[in-house]
């Protein structure tokens, strides 16, 4: 037999299992009896399961210790500040993210500018590097014609992306 | 430039005082931006900070928007001078409680300010007076995609500019007008605007903002949701309901003196013999009184070139700019002597009020 759902918040027997629709999302939540008191699920006259949902992230047990990689933040931080501690934390924190955004914001996408510029650059960057790597693992592994193709990419990239950041300087 | 010539010049909303924007004196925009892959200013160690600062202020600065414009880490501010930039509208209060690693850009017009380490890497903001968000807006955007080229901007295409509060997320974008409503005031019709703006998602403020009180009838109107919905979406959303709200700003101030036009003018009166006659006046008084006035040159009670005299002492009647002036600290008390002083002799010259436009 399959073992009994477990509470989301404490790791006991769950007997209440919960369903909410917000924004044509669910979200599902089981909780044991006593939880489910002090959390008010209980209490009809409303309570938000963002809110539990996010209590129950917290928790090491069932979703392990969520914390950026990058910078050492943590949900317990999030918790308290409202903040998060670098661009990389919203990666991380998508889980606990995603359903305070439904109710935070008129959508959960991005409809507005573009940073084409800074994008584009870093499009560029990205191609140069791996077409260096490329060639010095040619170079190493003495495939001379394949290094001589990359080199000829790299100066057509180069050329090709100078005559263009020049003209927009000029605007 | 230096802080004490930018502080001696006239502060951008001083001036113009177009009939146009008679009930929005000011529209102002910001964008939230932050750098790629660094640690936000709330959690990022004090040397990072700096560094953070130095690299955004050196790209800010250079900038042709800010040339000959004023550029300074905050610790180099004193609290006199933040108290004035805050009642100018260009830094934030919480800017000013940095406590270190903190920035701020100037430009020497004083319409584009650019704050560095305050909640974001980057607080873009662009101030005019008036009813001017397609201005404001274009020269926002300009700013914007100006800084992109020296900064690589945490940017996500699903959520847009990744900014330290998610409420700021998708296009970091608050726009806002701060408007004049005396009537709706008057009529006791605020609480109702209130309520219907923020159904909209919509924030409505004080004049400094939250927790500010709305002395002088200022209300300050902002967008509160970032995300899902383009730049220009927002600012036509945002406009539409404003320009509602002028409506029933006007519409209120018709019905008023239809109804009873005798308080309303006895109120005007009455604030302009204070303001001529008064020896102690707080700050929150000298507002009310002002606001008044200022309706009643909407009114044609006083001469029209009035309203840019009214707009002037809005600011220069708050506390950083009475003791600017006086050159010196002063308690609460001694502040509003001066502030009684300097708003008898302006009043002094002002022609006595003409109530004849009043139809009956």
């Amino acid at each position: 037999m399959a073992n009994p759902l477990k509470c989301d918040l404490c790791a006991k027997p769950a007997t209440v299992h919960l369903t909410q629709i917000v924004n044509s999302k669910i979200h599902k939540i089981d909780l044991c009896e006593a939880c489910a008191q002090a959390k008010g699920v209980t209490d009809p006259s409303g309570f938000s399961l963002a809110d539990l949902l996010l209590k129950a992230s917290l928790n090491p047990e069932p979703a392990g210790d969520v914390r950026c990689e990058s910078c050492g933040f943590t949900a317990q931080d999030f918790k308290k500040t409202g903040r998060f501690g670098c661009p990389a934390c919203y990666q991380h924190f998508h889980g606990l993210l995603d359903p305070l955004l439904d109710t935070m914001h008129k959508g959960s996408e991005h409809t507005g500018k573009i940073p084409l510029r800074a994008l584009a650059r870093k499009t560029l960057c990205e191609r140069l590097n791996r077409l260096e790597t490329d060639l010095n693992q040619a170079i190493k592994a003495e495939r001379f014609e394949d290094a001589a193709r990359f080199r000829d990419e790299i100066n057509q990239v180069k050329s090709s992306a100078g005559p263009k950041s020049g003209a927009s300087h000029e605007n | 430039m230096k802080i004490n010539e930018l502080i001696a010049s006239p502060s951008e909303l001083t001036d113009a005082a177009a009939s146009k924007g008679a009930v929005v004196l000011m529209t102002r925009i910001r964008l939230a931006r932050n750098l790629a892959a660094e640690p936000f200013p709330g959690w990022a160690k004090d040397a990072r900070k700096r560094e953070i600062r130095d690299r955004c202020m050196q790209a800010v600065a250079a900038l042709p928007q800010m040339k000959r414009g004023l550029a300074l880490p905050v610790e180099n501010l004193d609290e006199l001078q933040k108290q004035i930039l805050v009642e100018r509208h260009l830094i934030s209060r919480e800017l000013c409680h940095a406590k270190s690693g903190s920035g701020v850009v100037i430009s020497k017009d004083q319409t584009c300010v650019v704050m560095v380490n305050e909640e974001d890497h980057l607080r873009i903001q662009v101030l005019r007076a008036g009813f001017q968000f397609k201005k404001v807006w274009a020269t926002i955007n300009q700013l914007d995609t100006d800084l992109e080229e020296h900064i690589d901007y945490a940017f996500s295409p699903k959520l847009g500019y990744l900014s330290a509060c998610p409420t700021n997320l998708g296009t970091g974008i608050r726009a806002s007008a701060m408007m004049h409503l005396p009537a709706l005031v008057i009529s006791s019709q605020m609480d109702k605007v209130v309520r219907a703006v923020n159904q909209l998602g919509m924030a409505v403020r004080g004049l400094f903002g939250e927790g500010s009180d709305a002395s002088g009838s200022i209300f300050q109107i902002s967008n509160q949701t970032t995300l899902g919905e383009s730049e220009e979406g927002i600012i036509r959303h945002l406009h539409g309901v404003l320009s509602t709200i002028v409506d029933q700003e006007l519409n209120a101030r018709e019905k008023l003196l239809e109804t009873d036009p005798n308080k309303l003018f006895d109120k005007i009166g009455r604030a302009f013999g204070i303001l001529q006659n008064g020896w102690l006046l707080n700050s929150g008084e000298a507002m009310n009184l002002l606001s008044l006035i200022r309706l009643g040159v909407d009114l044609g009670i006083f001469a029209d070139t009035q309203r840019a005299v009214v707009d002037r002492l809005f600011i220069e009647c708050q506390p950083g700019h009475i003791q600017h002036a006086a050159q010196g600290a002063f308690e609460p008390a001694q502040r509003d002597v001066l502030r009684a002083g300097r708003l008898r002799a302006e009043f002094a010259k002002l022609a006595a009020p003409d109530f004849t436009p009043a139809p009956k």
